[in-house]
């Protein structure tokens, strides 16, 4: 029998050291402004909760959230419907083209906020989307679409084709019974999907804030905002950023026992 | 992987997502292309400028080329220092990861949270965190008598960002190593422990050979995501003190919407793109070729 405890306290050391700055965060929240400059206190000797009372009372900050949630959840819905046709047939057939499409689609997974900001903004300014969800939803399709193949793709792969043929002879047609029978064979794998798109549509700012001014200004972009405008309000920035990991902290519970197995994008 | 039956129709299929990634990828794409290419001489006055933004670019003699040199040499060195630390970091604590029980779910939770973070939330985060007056890592540090300030001292920024990096994204590397030593079956442990091997050997012959392909992954996945850093940097630095921790984003986002020069912008984006466009291109064959040995 193999000692157990040097990994556990490792990993242990491992985790708090990973929450540190998150309970730094948290403790700031919830202390006001005079209590933080006065001096540092490992924790809140007088809680309150008034920060948090005033971005829910504060309809710039409501919107804000509303409007991350909303582009989020637009992008997350194309992406993972777009890709799922297009993952069967990358799984399943072979076609004129279809290696340097996987590997062009790949690439755009790659494509680095910094270099598409400026055409973006022109693109989206030209068609009239400019500060609407749509422009962030559709903005973060360029590296959440070929995400979505990717994974679904390994997903696909893990259904056996004998249930295709099987579907066939028994009369099924196609959409009948890729709507029916395929889908729910991997359900899974549209979760894990959803959540990564979920996950990087979230997090991305760049082309969020570059896309948006005033009316589809996301959260954190609000976050920002005001804390060149207040001054320095380090407590209404704490509560501020303990609000965003709220949804992530949601979703990732949710979806912990396929975490894992999503990470290694359904592939390996 | 041979008896995939050829059906030109699958691209029927695909057509919703090459419309979509049409719009989003290859309009703006090409709209850079043309900026490269034009100057301009005040709004929509264009005129063809040929190769010159690229030449001055890519040569270092000109203020422009240096500086993109600077900035480039610099990028290298923070993808290289990052991933330095989180690879073998990552490996070791998924090591560490239980497989099963009840402590499986909550430490994934936890390990996973700060990749769900907003980018720039994780940047005020650490802002605040750096701070020597009412951050504790800052207080921590100035308090053992470490000469640490990230908005004065270049090392101390260099640091902080490295360890922001740490910090934000060592936990995919230990998802996906943790996924990868899931998937290696009982047998080949309990031959192991029949044979005697000690933990290193374990390690060395049975773990790290079937990490392979994720590991790939994983260095993939950072190499392009800390190549690409723009948002921690830009909130906690500025990208100073002076331009020591100045990326190729930062730099970009600063010529092109700073100064408005959007020719060299565009050429330097260009080239940006075509660095990482060849990075993924040995990273695809690579994973290509072991995915092939894999199946033979």
């Amino acid at each position: 029998m193999r000692s157990t405890i040097a990994p556990r306290i490792s990993l242990i050391i491992y985790l708090l050291a990973l929450m540190l700055p998150v309970y730094w965060l948290i403790n700031l929240s919830l202390r006001t402004n005079a209590d933080i400059m006065s001096g540092m206190a490992l924790w809140p000797h007088h809680p309150t909760l008034a920060k948090y009372r005033a971005i829910f009372a504060d309809p710039t900050w409501v919107h804000a959230f509303g409007v991350s949630l909303s582009y989020v959840a637009i992008n997350t819905v194309i992406s993972v419907s777009v890709a799922l046709p297009a993952a069967y047939a990358f799984n399943r057939y072979r076609f004129v083209g279809d290696k340097h499409l996987f590997f062009w689609l790949f690439t755009n997974l790659m494509a680095p906020s910094a270099v598409f900001a400026l055409p973006f903004f022109n693109l989206f300014y030209a068609v009239g989307l400019f500060d609407t969800v749509w422009a962030v939803a559709l903005a973060h399709c360029l590296f959440n679409v070929p995400l979505a193949v990717w994974i679904l793709e390994g997903f696909v792969g893990g259904v056996p084709r004998e249930i295709d043929e099987t579907a066939a002879i028994d009369g099924y047609s196609f959409p009948r019974f890729f709507l029916r029978l395929f889908l729910p064979l991997i359900a899974n794998g549209i979760g894990v999907t959803a959540f990564f798109c979920f996950m990087f549509s979230w997090v991305e700012q760049l082309l969020a804030t570059t896309l948006t001014s005033s009316n589809a200004l996301p959260f954190a972009a609000v976050m920002t905002r005001s804390y060149s405008a207040s001054g320095m309000d380090w407590s209404l920035l704490a509560a501020a950023g303990v609000l965003t990991m709220v949804p992530g902290a949601v979703v990732i519970w949710f979806v912990r026992n396929h975490i894992a197995k999503g990470f290694a994008l359904g592939r390996v | 992987m041979m008896d995939k039956p050829w059906n030109n129709k699958a691209w029927f299929f695909i057509l919703p997502v090459l419309v979509l990634v049409l719009f989003s990828s290859v309009l703006p794409v090409m709209t850079v292309v043309n900026y490269s290419l034009q100057d301009s001489m005040g709004v929509n006055n264009f005129f063809w400028n040929g190769d010159a933004w690229f030449r001055d670019l890519l040569d270092p003699g000109t203020e422009i080329g240096a500086r993109f040199a600077d900035a480039l040499l610099r990028t290298f060195a923070f993808s290289f220092a990052a991933l330095a630390v989180e690879i073998p970091l990552g490996i070791a604590i998924a090591l560490c990861l239980p497989r099963r029980g009840w402590a499986v779910g909550i430490s994934l939770v936890i390990t996973a949270l700060p990749m769900l973070i907003p980018w720039n939330v994780v940047g005020t985060m650490w802002q605040i965190f750096a701070r020597q007056d009412i951050g504790l890592f800052g207080a921590a540090l100035t308090g053992i008598g470490l000469p640490y300030n990230v908005t004065q001292d270049s090392v101390s920024a260099w640091v902080t960002i490295v360890v922001i990096d740490v910090w934000h994204w060592t936990p995919l590397v230990i998802l996906l190593s943790y996924a990868g030593l899931r998937a290696i079956p009982d047998a080949y442990y309990q031959a192991a422990r029949i044979d005697g091997a000690s933990r290193w050997a374990v390690f060395v012959n049975i773990e790290l050979p079937k990490l392979q392909k994720v590991l790939v992954i994983a260095v993939l996945l950072r190499f392009m995501q800390t190549f690409m850093i723009y948002t921690e940097p830009v909130v906690v630095t500025g990208g100073g003190p002076g331009s020591a921790t100045t990326f190729l984003s930062i730099d970009l986002v600063k010529i092109a919407i700073g100064q408005v020069d959007v020719g060299s912008a565009a050429a330097m984006s260009l080239v940006y793109y075509i660095i990482i466009l060849t990075a993924c291109w040995i990273f695809f064959t690579v994973m290509t070729q072991l995915e092939r040995r894999g199946d033979s």
